[in-house]
C-alpha cells in the first residue's frame, strides 16, 4: 500500500474503497458478488466459528458460488454464537445465528441459492451511527 | 432514532468490518478524525472538543475525558505518555476485548488524537496476556499503520509523530487500576500508591501520562467526526453517549449491548435481553462487576448512568451486567464475588488485605446455616469501614455487593441465620432432604438405599428422613419412583 | 513557600503546602496513631506506603476516610481525628490486623517494645471477634546467623523493605505473593541465607513487630558462663555505651560505660574488656596501610589502589562482596575490631593468663548484628574455634542484665580489666559515622607528618549529612577524605570509583544510618532520629573526656606490639589482623 502523506491522500484511497465497496453491493452490477462476514472474535471462534469459515470458503468454491468470505469482529450476539451475516447484492445483510457446518450449508443451498428464508435469522435491534 | 434501543458507537465497527484490514477501516471514515485534527485543529480545539461532548471514562470511573487529557497536556514534560487500559479484569467482563478484536484501529486512532493533544509521541497498550487474539490483531494493526504512515514520524505531513507499543499483563485484577498497571509497567510490583500524583502529573516513568480505558478510545473518533454536539444529544444530562455491557446471567440473549446512557435496567433486561430463561422470575441484577452492587425490581426503571447506578448502591464499572432469577441466592452472590476481591487483592493495605478475607469468612458461615444476628451486625460494620478506609478502588468497592444484598435481600440473610433456610435452594449446606407423605407409598426403596439409615418406616406406610443424620447425598431421592421425596 | 491554612479538631493551623495532615496535626500536640508510617528526620529516610490505614481521619467533603500519613494538608480543609466514624474505623481496621497475627506475646522477642502490642493497647482492643473461624496467613521461619524471620508475624508495613531496598540498595527484601498470603521476603521466598543480605540488621531495627528479629545467643552465653571448665571475657563496642541505658529508662545519650562493666562482671565475665582497645589495633594497621598506599601513590606508583576505603563494617564487608566483587582489592585488609579482638584475646591473651585456645570464651557485645554472622565466618576461626564464640547485640545484653535482677541505674561504674580494657578516645569515636577515618586522620597524621596535632578534632568529617567529602591538609599534601553511611550512599561513592570519577583518597564507609551508634542491634529508636543525634553526641563527650585521644599513644597497643606483633603490618599482624574477600556475586541461589 502507498504512503498516506496528507488527509487528500486519505480521502482519496476512502473515496475509492467505497465506490469499490458500492459496485460490489449494487443488484444490477454484473461483479457484484455476495459478502460473507463470519464473527470471529474470540467467542465465535470458542463457539466453532473456524470450522464455519472453513467450511463456507470451501464448499462455496465447489459449488461455483462466487462469494467474498470474510472474518470479522465480535456482532454482540454471544447467545447466538457462531454467527454469520450475508450480504446479497442489492439486498439488507441478514445474520444467522447458532451456525455450524449443517446450518452452513443449509444457508447456502437455501438462502444463498434460492432465497429461500432459513431459521435462525437474528433481527436486527440497533442503531448505528449512521442511521 | 428511536426504533431500536442499542446505538452503536463504540461497536460502531465490531462485526461489521475485516479488523485484520486496515483497508475496510478506512472505508468507513478510519482515520479522517486523526487527519481532521492533526490538519484542521489545534490540540486546544481537540480537547475542547472532548470537553464539550461530555464523554466519561468508560473503564469505572467515569472521570471526564476532556478534562483528563487537559490536566496532562497543561503538565509539562519532555516526554509524556498515552496509555490505553485493556487489563479488564472483571469476571464475565469481555466488551474491551471485543472492541480490541473487532475494531483495533479505533483505539490506535484515538491514542494518536489523545498523543497529539496533550503532546505525547508515545503510547503504549496495556493488554492482558490472556488475550491472545486481541493482541494479534492489535499487532497486524499497528504494522498496518505503520506501513501507510498512519503512526510513526511525521503523520499526515504535520511535525506530529507517534507510535504505539503493547505491554502485557499477567492477567491480576487490579493491575487495571491504573497506578498499578504503571508500577506493572515499569516492571514493579503490581500495586496501587496513593494519588495524588495522578499519572496525568506522575505516571509511567515519573512523566505525565493520561490514562484511559479501550472503550473511552473508541468512541473519540466519531465524536470529532460528527462533532461533540452529535454525541452530547445523546444519554443523559450528566452521561453522555452510549456505554456497552456485556450482558449476562440468566437472561435470553446474553451478549454484548451498546445502549444511550439513561435507557433503563427494564429495557436492557426485558427488551434486549429477551427476559429471564425459562420463563422464571427476575430477582436482581449485578451491575459494576466485583465493586458493583445487587438491584432489585424496585430499580429496573432507573435510567442507567454513572451517577444514578452509584445513587442505587452499585456502580456502572466496566460493564459488567449479571442478571440473576429466583434460583440465585444472594448471599451466594455477595459470596462469590468476595471470593474474586480476596484472590485480587494486591495485600498492600490491610483493610482490604485482612477484611475481605473476614467478609468472606463470615459470608461462608451464614450460607452454611452457622452465622448469627451478631455477625449480620458485623457484616455491615466490616463492609463500612473497608470502603472507608481502603487504598485503592478495590477495596473501596469490594463491600459493594455485600451491602447491596444486605440493603436490597436483607430477609434472604435473615432466614440464613434465623430459620437455617436458603429460601433460593442454593445453599447446599441448608438443604433438608423431605418426604411429601401424601406422594409416599411405603415401598421401602429409599430406606433401603439411604447409606447411613437416616430413613425410618414401615411397609407401606409414609416414611420419615431424620434430618440429623441425613448426610445429603441423594441417593434416596434418586431411587424413588414416586417423587415423592424433595429439598427444600 | 506557599502555605495552606486548615483546621485540625477544630483548631487553626496554617502550615507550609505539601505538609501532610498527620505532620500538621503534631504540631498541634495531636497525636495520630500510625503504624506502617514511619519518618527518621533530617537522615532523609522516610516510609510512606499507605498501607495500614490505622492513621485515617475524617475530611469534610471526603467521600471516605483520608490516612493522614500520606494525605497533603489543602486549603480550606477541615480535618477531625477522633470522630465516631474515626475511632471506629480505626479500631475495626486493627482488628483485622490482629485478626491475622499470632498471640504470642508472651515468648515473643518484640514484646514490650513492640509498636503493634502497644497500638493495641492504645485502641483498646479486648477481643478480636470471630477470631475462632479466622484463618491466618502462614509462612516457613527462617532462621540466619544475625536474623530471624517470622513473617506470620509481619503486619505488611514495608518498612524493612524500604530500608534494605531505598536505604541500603541490598534488594534483599520486597514483597511476595498476593492479598491476605501477602508477606515481605526475598524474591522467590529463598531463605535470607541465600539471599543478597548483608546482616546489616536495619530491617529489624524498624520492623514494628516480632517479625524480624536477632538471632538471640543469650542462651549459649549463660551456657558458657555457668562451665567452670571456661574463661569467659566479653569486649564491647564504643556504641554500645551510648544506647544502652535507654534500655533501663535512662535518657538517649547518657553515658553508662562505668555501669555496663560493673554489670557484666555481676554477670560473671572473669575479665571485662573494650572492643575500643582493638580499635586503637586498627588504626595502627589501617593506619599505616593508608599511609603506605598513599606515599607509594605520590611516589608515583601506578599500581596502588586508591582510594582506600575502611573495613570495620562487616555489613559493608558483605555488601561489596555481593556487589562489588571486582573491586575487593580495593578495601583495607584489616579486619574489623572485634575480629581483631578475638584474634589478639585467643593468642597473645589466652598464653599470657595461661588458658588453653578451646578453654577461653569471647563474647562480644555489639550494636551490629553483622557481627554476628563475621564471628562465624570460617576465615575467623582456628581448627573450627572461633575467635569470637558468641556476639551479642546491645538489646540481648540488655536482657541478660534484666534477667540477672541488676538495677542497673543503681551499679557503681566500675573500670574495664587490663590489658585489653585500655583505649584512647580515637577508638571511641568509631561508634559514629567518619569516626574511623577522623582516628586514622589523628594518627595518620602524626606519623606521617612527624608533627604533633595541635587539635585532635576535624570538625569537616563529622555530621549526619549521608555523602560529606574533606581535604586534610597532610603538611602540604591535600588528602581527600569521602564518607558515607548507608549502603545506598556506599554504592553511589563505589560507583564513581569504578567510573574513574572518584577524587577521594581514602573513604570510611558505614551501613548504619549515623554510623554504629545506629545500628541493627542497638535499642529500638522508634523512628526518633533525636535518639540517634543522642548518642553521637555521647560518643563525641566519651572521646573528649578521655586523657589519650591517639590510637598510637595507647600504651597496651604499644606494649602489644613491642611483646608481640613487631609491628604493624608484620608478618604476625598480617596473619591475626588482616583478611581477604571473596567474590558472592554468584550465591543466590534459588533453591
Ligand atoms: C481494582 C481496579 C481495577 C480496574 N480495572 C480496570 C480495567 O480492567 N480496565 C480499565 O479500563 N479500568 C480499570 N480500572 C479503572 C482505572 O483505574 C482507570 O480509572 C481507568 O483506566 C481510567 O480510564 P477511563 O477514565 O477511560 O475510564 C480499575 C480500577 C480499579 C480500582
Ligand atoms: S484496596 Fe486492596 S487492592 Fe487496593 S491497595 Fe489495598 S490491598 Fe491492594
Ligand atoms: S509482634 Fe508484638 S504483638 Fe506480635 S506477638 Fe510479638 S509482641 Fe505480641
Ligand atoms: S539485614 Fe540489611 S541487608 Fe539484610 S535484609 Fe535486612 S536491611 Fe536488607
Ligand atoms: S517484616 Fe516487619 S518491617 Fe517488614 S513489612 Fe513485615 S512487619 Fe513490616
Ligand atoms: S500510618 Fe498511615 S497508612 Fe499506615
Amino acid at each position: 500500500m502507498t504512503k498516506i502523506k496528507t488527509l487528500a491522500d486519505l480521502v482519496k484511497l476512502r473515496d475509492e474503497l467505497q465506490s469499490k465497496q458500492a459496485l460490489a453491493d449494487s443488484a444490477d452490477n454484473a461483479e457484484s458478488i455476495i459478502q460473507i462476514k463470519v464473527g470471529m472474535g474470540t467467542s465465535g471462534i470458542a463457539s466453532g466459528a473456524k470450522a464455519v469459515i472453513d467450511f463456507l470458503v470451501e464448499a462455496l468454491e465447489k459449488r461455483n458460488i462466487e462469494a467474498n468470505v470474510s472474518q470479522t469482529g465480535d456482532m454482540g450476539y454471544s447467545y447466538a454464537e457462531p454467527t454469520i451475516e450475508v450480504k446479497k447484492p442489492g439486498k439488507d445483510p441478514v445474520v444467522f445465528g447458532f451456525v455450524n457446518v449443517q446450518k452452513a450449508d443449509e444457508i447456502i443451498e437455501k438462502y444463498i441459492k434460492r432465497d429461500e428464508l432459513v431459521e435462525g435469522i437474528i433481527p436486527v435491534n440497533y442503531h448505528t451511527i449512521d442511521n | 432514532m428511536t426504533k431500536y434501543k442499542q446505538i452503536r458507537i463504540a461497536l460502531n465497527n465490531c462485526g461489521v468490518i475485516d479488523p485484520e484490514n486496515i483497508e475496510d477501516y478506512i472505508a468507513r471514515d478510519g482515520y479522517m478524525a486523526l487527519g481532521k485534527c492533526i490538519t484542521e485543529m489545534t490540540p486546544q480545539d481537540v480537547i475542547k472538543e472532548i470537553k464539550d461532548s461530555g464523554l466519561r471514562g468508560r473503564g469505572g470511573g467515569g472521570f471526564p475525558a476532556g478534562l483528563k487529557w487537559e490536566i496532562a497536556s497543561k503538565n509539562h514534560a519532555d516526554q509524556k505518555y498515552v496509555v490505553c487500559n485493556a487489563d479488564e479484569g472483571d469476571p464475565g467482563a469481555f466488551m474491551d476485548r471485543s472492541v480490541l478484536e473487532g475494531d483495533p484501529h479505533a483505539v490506535l486512532e484515538a491514542m494518536a488524537i489523545c498523543g497529539y493533544s496533550i503532546g505525547a509521541t508515545k503510547g503504549l497498550i496495556y493488554i492482558r496476556a490472556e488475550y491472545p487474539l486481541a493482541i494479534k490483531r492489535l499487532k497486524i494493526a499497528i504494522d498496518q499503520a505503520r506501513e501507510v504512515g498512519l503512526l510513526g514520524k511525521n503523520i499526515f505531513g504535520s511535525k506530529f509523530d507517534f507510535d504505539i507499543e503493547l505491554r502485557y499483563g499477567a492477567g491480576a485484577f487490579v493491575c487495571g487500576e491504573e497506578t498499578s498497571l504503571i508500577h506493572s509497567m515499569e516492571g514493579l510490583r503490581g500495586e496501587p500508591t496513593i494519588k495524588p500524583p495522578f499519572p496525568a502529573e506522575k505516571g509511567y516513568l515519573g512523566k505525565p501520562t493520561n490514562v484511559n480505558n479501550v472503550e473511552t478510545y473508541a468512541s473519540v473518533p466519531i465524536i470529532i467526526r460528527k462533532g461533540a454536539s452529535w454525541f452530547n444529544k445523546i444519554g443523559t444530562e450528566k452521561s453522555k453517549g452510549t456505554k456497552v455491557f456485556a450482558l449476562a446471567g440468566k437472561v435470553n440473549n446474553v451478549g454484548l449491548v451498546e445502549v444511550p446512557m439513561g435507557t433503563t435496567l427494564r429495557e436492557v433486561i426485558f427488551e434486549i435481553g429477551g427476559g429471564i430463561q425459562n420463563g422464571k422470575k427476575f430477582k436482581a441484577v449485578q451491575t459494576g462487576g466485583p465493586s458493583g452492587g445487587c438491584l432489585t425490581e424496585k430499580h429496573l426503571d432507573t435510567p442507567i448512568d454513572f451517577d444514578n447506578l452509584v445513587a442505587a448502591g452499585s456502580m456502572m464499572g466496566s460493564g459488567g451486567m449479571i442478571v440473576m432469577d429466583e434460583d440465585n441466592c444472594m448471599v451466594s452472590v455477595a459470596k462469590f464475588y468476595l471470593d474474586f476481591t480476596v484472590e485480587e487483592s494486591c495485600g498492600k493495605c490491610s483493610p482490604c488485605r485482612i477484611g475481605n478475607k473476614r467478609l468472606f469468612e463470615l459470608l461462608e458461615r451464614i450460607t452454611k446455616g452457622q452465622g448469627t444476628m451478631d455477625d449480620l451486625q458485623r457484616l455491615r460494620n466490616m463492609s463500612n469501614v473497608i470502603k472507608d478506609t481502603s487504598l485503592c478502588g478495590l477495596g473501596q468497592t469490594s463491600p459493594n455487593p455485600v451491602l447491596s444484598t444486605l440493603d436490597n435481600f436483607y430477609d434472604e440473610y435473615l432466614a440464613h441465620v434465623k430459620d437455617h433456610k436458603c429460601p433460593a435452594g442454593e445453599c447446599k449446606d441448608l438443604m433438608k432432604y423431605f418426604i411429601i407423605a401424601e406422594n409416599c407409598v411405603g415401598c421401602t426403596a429409599c430406606a433401603r438405599v439411604c447409606p447411613v439409615g437416616a430413613i425410618t418406616g414401615e411397609k407401606k406406610e409414609a416414611h420419615l428422613i431424620n434430618s440429623e443424620t441425613c448426610i445429603k447425598c441423594g441417593a434416596c431421592m434418586e431411587r424413588c419412583k414416586f417423587d415423592a421425596i424433595i429439598i427444600k | 513557600m506557599e502555605k495552606v491554612k486548615l483546621t485540625i479538631d477544630n483548631k487553626l493551623i496554617e502550615v507550609e503546602k505539601g505538609t501532610t495532615i498527620y505532620k500538621a496535626a503534631k504540631q498541634l500536640g495531636i497525636d495520630i496513631p500510625v503504624l506502617c508510617y514511619m519518618n527518621l528526620e533530617d537522615l532523609g529516610i522516610e516510609n510512606k506506603p499507605g498501607g495500614c490505614r490505622i492513621c485515617v481521619v475524617e475530611v469534610e467533603g471526603r467521600r471516605n476516610l483520608a490516612p493522614s500519613c500520606s494525605t497533603d494538608c489543602a486549603e480550606g480543609m477541615v480535618v477531625n481525628t477522633h470522630s465516631i466514624r474515626v475511632i471506629n474505623a480505626r479500631r475495626t481496621v486493627m482488628e483485622f490486623i490482629l485478626s491475622d497475627h499470632p498471640k504470642d506475646c508472651l515468648t515473643c522477642a518484640k514484646s514490650g517494645n513492640c509498636e503493634l502490642q502497644d497500638m493495641a493497647v492504645k485502641l483498646g482492643i479486648r477481643e478480636i471477634p470471630g477470631q475462632e473461624y479466622a484463618a491466618m496467613s502462614t509462612y516457613k521461619m527462617d532462621f540466619s546467623p544475625s536474623l530471624i524471620r517470622e513473617l506470620d508475624k509481619c503486619i505488611m508495613c514495608r518498612r524493612c523493605e524500604m530500608m534494605c531496598n531505598d536505604f541500603q540498595t541490598v534488594g534483599a527484601l520486597s514483597a511476595f505473593k498476593r492479598g491476605f498470603e501477602a508477606a515481605v521476603g526475598p524474591a522467590f521466598e529463598m531463605d535470607i541465607e541465600d539471599s543478597t543480605c548483608t546482616y546489616c540488621g536495619q530491617c529489624v531495627a524498624v520492623c514494628p513487630t516480632g517479625a524480624l528479629t536477632e538471632k538471640d545467643h543469650t542462651r549459649e552465653v549463660i551456657n558458657a558462663l555457668s562451665d567452670p571448665t571456661k574463661t569467659v571475657i566479653v569486649q564491647t563496642a564504643p556504641a554500645v555505651r551510648a544506647a544502652l541505658g535507654e534500655e533501663f529508662g535512662l535518657k538517649p545519650g547518657t553515658l553508662v560505660t562505668g555501669k555496663m562493666v560493673a554489670a557484666l562482671r555481676r554477670l560473671g565475665f572473669n575479665y571485662v574488656f573494650d572492643t575500643d582497645f582493638a580499635a586503637d589495633l586498627t588504626i595502627m594497621e589501617e593506619g599505616t596501610e593508608l599511609l603506605g598506599r598513599l606515599t607509594k601513590h605520590l611516589n608515583g606508583d601506578k599500581e596502588v589502589k586508591l582510594p582506600i576505603l575502611t573495613s570495620c563494617c562487616p555489613a559493608w564487608v558483605n555488601f561489596f562482596e555481593h556487589n562489588f566483587p571486582d573491586m575487593k582489592e580495593i578495601p583495607s585488609t584489616a579486619r574489623s575490631p572485634q575480629q581483631m579482638f578475638g584474634a589478639i584475646a585467643k593468642t597473645y591473651f589466652a598464653d599470657k593468663i595461661k588458658v588453653k585456645r578451646e578453654d577461653l570464651v569471647v563474647i562480644s557485645i555489639m550494636p551490629c548484628l553483622a557481627k554476628k554472622y563475621e564471628a562465624q565466618r570460617d576465615e575467623f576461626k582456628v581448627d573450627g574455634n572461633p575467635d569470637v564464640d558468641f556476639s551479642l547485640s546491645t538489646r540481648e545484653l540488655a536482657h541478660l542484665i534484666k534477667q540477672a535482677n541488676l538495677d542497673f541505674k543503681s551499679l557503681p561504674d566500675e573500670d574495664f580489666d587490663k590489658p585489653l580494657g585500655e583505649s584512647t578516645g580515637a577508638a571511641v569515636i568509631f561508634g559514629v559515622t567518619g569516626g574511623v577515618i577522623e582516628a586514622a586522620v589523628r594518627t595518620a597524621y602524626e606519623l606521617q607528618t612527624g608533627k604533633k596535632l595541635e587539635r585532635v578534632e576535624f570538625e569537616q568529617l563529622r555530621g549526619m549529612e549521608s555523602i560529606r567529602k574533606a581535604t586534610i591538609d597532610f603538611n602540604g599534601t591535600p588528602i581527600n577524605i569521602g564518607i558515607a553511611h548507608g549502603l545506598g550512599n556506599a554504592r553511589k561513592l563505589l560507583e564513581d570509583i569504578k567510573a574513574g570519577k572518584s577524587e577521594f583518597h581514602a573513604i570510611e564507609i558505614m551501613a548504619c544510618p549515623g554510623g554504629c551508634i545506629g545500628g541493627g542491634g542497638q535499642p529500638l529508636h522508634h523512628s526518633d532520629s533525636s535518639i540517634l543525634k543522642a548518642r553521637t553526641k555521647a560518643i563525641f563527650a566519651e572521646d573528649e573526656a578521655k586523657v589519650l585521644r591517639k590510637s598510637h599513644e595507647n600504651p597496651y597497643i604499644i606494649k602489644l606490639y613491642e611483646e608481640f606483633l613487631g609491628k604493624p603490618m608484620s608478618e604476625k599482624a598480617h596473619h591475626l589482623l588482616h583478611t581477604h574477600y571473596f567474590d558472592k556475586s554468584g550465591k543466590i541461589e534459588i533453591s
